[in-house]
Parts: C-alpha cells; sequence; structure tokens
C-alpha cells in the first residue's frame, strides 16, 4: 500500500511517502492511523491531532470507516488552503 | 468546454476568457472570479506564499467540482486554473470562469466553483513572513460553511 503525507503531516512524518505491507487486522481508515501513529515518534506527532487529519483513499475523500486494503492509494493531509 | 489545469506558471484572464468563448455565440455573460495572494495575514506582513498539492487527485477533484457546476448551473463551460508553488504578494492564484446564457447562472455558478474548490481541492498554503516565520495557512470554518450552504457536492 502506498501512503502519501501533505503539508505538516508530511513535515512531522518526515517523508512524502512510504510503502507498507498491512498487518492482519487493519481493514479501515481508523486502523490504519493506529497502526501507522505507533511506526516513529514523527508519525505520532503527526496523527495526534486527529481533528485536523483528513484522508484520502485512491485520490477520494474518505471517512475513517472507509476500507483499506493492500494496493491502494492512501493520502493524509490537513483541512485544505486552496483557492 | 471545462478546462482545468494546475500550472506554475500565471493565467491571462483575456486569453482563458477567450478560449471559453471562442467559436460560439449562445453566451450571454461570464461570471469570474480571481483569488490574489495578500499582503498581510492577521496584522503580520508576508513575503511570499507557497502552495502544495496532492498531484492526481487535484486535478480529480477540480474536475468534479466543474462537472457538478455544468449540471447544476446548466453552464455552457467553465474554466478552473489554479497555481502552485511559490507565489508573492500580488501575484494570481486562482481563476474561476463560468459561462451561461444569463447573468445568475454565470455568477451563482462562480460562486459554487471557488466555494467547493476552497474545501474539497487538495492545496495547501504556507506562508512565509517578514520577521522570516513560517506558517501553515489553518482551513477557515467560514469556508467550510461557504460551501455547505449549497447542500452536496453532486
Amino acid at each position: 500500500m502506498k501512503i502519501l503525507y501533505f503539508a505538516w503531516l508530511r513535515e512531522r512524518v518526515g517523508h512524502g511517502e512510504e510503502d507498507v505491507t498491512l498487518p492482519a487486522g487493519v481493514s479501515d481508515v481508523a486502523d490504519l492511523i493506529g497502526w501507522l501513529r505507533a511506526r516513529s515518534p514523527g508519525h505520532e506527532a503527526a496523527f495526534a491531532q486527529g481533528r485536523l487529519v483528513r484522508c484520502a483513499v485512491n485520490q477520494e475523500f474518505a471517512t475513517p470507516d472507509a476500507a483499506v486494503a493492500d494496493g491502494d492509494e492512501v493520502a493524509f493531509f490537513p483541512p485544505v488552503t486552496g483557492g | 468546454m471545462l478546462t482545468v489545469r494546475v500550472q506554475a506558471v500565471d493565467f491571462d484572464i483575456g486569453a482563458e476568457t477567450a478560449a471559453l468563448t471562442r467559436g460560439r455565440a449562445d453566451i450571454g455573460g461570464i461570471g469570474s472570479f480571481v483569488g490574489v495572494v495578500r499582503d498581510t495575514a492577521a496584522g503580520d506582513t508576508i513575503t511570499s506564499m507557497t502552495l502544495e498539492h496532492y498531484p492526481g487527485m487535484t486535478e480529480r477533484a477540480l474536475t468534479r467540482i466543474g462537472e457538478s457546476a455544468m449540471a447544476r448551473f446548466k453552464l455552457q463551460g467553465c474554466t478552473l486554473i489554479h497555481r502552485v508553488g511559490t507565489l508573492y504578494p500580488g501575484e494570481n492564484i486562482v481563476l474561476v470562469l463560468a459561462a451561461a446564457p444569463h447573468r445568475h447562472a454565470a455568477l451563482e455558478g462562480t460562486a459554487y466553483l471557488i466555494d467547493w474548490l476552497k474545501t474539497r481541492a487538495p492545496f495547501w498554503k504556507r506562508e512565509c513572513f517578514q520577521n522570516g516565520a513560517e506558517r501553515w495557512v489553518d482551513a477557515r470554518e467560514a469556508d467550510e460553511a461557504a460551501s455547505g450552504k449549497w447542500g452536496l457536492l453532486d
């Protein structure tokens, strides 16, 4: 699975992209966040303000209960501020 | 015609308007919105702003917003151009054009497009200040409320 980070989530994690293999038991976005945040202090810092974290699965906005599976592209980022 | 572009270079409003109307005489009005980099934020002087985006998802999101506006307001065409990279005060950030037979659809379509763009297109602004500080711009609840008044993005 390809994980992407943007804006201050990217800065806190320390990189913008990582390839991960999902362990058994991770089946939705909420599970994935719980698993990712244990990977490093940077990940923990990135996900600590959960209210400010948005997610997209395969480039579509996704909620915490959205299913994820190996082969998906999952991105995490703050609320958008374009325009 | 729906035109969606993400680019580092500036856009020419006149040229984009001409491209939108070229070859057709059934358009009655064109609504436009141009977003520009301001030189202050909460009283602090801004020296530059850097826009990051999510390549791929950005174009998909802009296309969906454009298609939604075309259907809802029966637009004859619309243009969404957003710049990325480092921009300076006074520079253009975003262009929205909406063409319709009459003004209400053109103007409301323009507002719909920019309201959704600000809450559903994956761009992030980072401001650089005169005192050397840098800061990611926080999302504004007012923007969410503005897009929310249109209901759901079909």
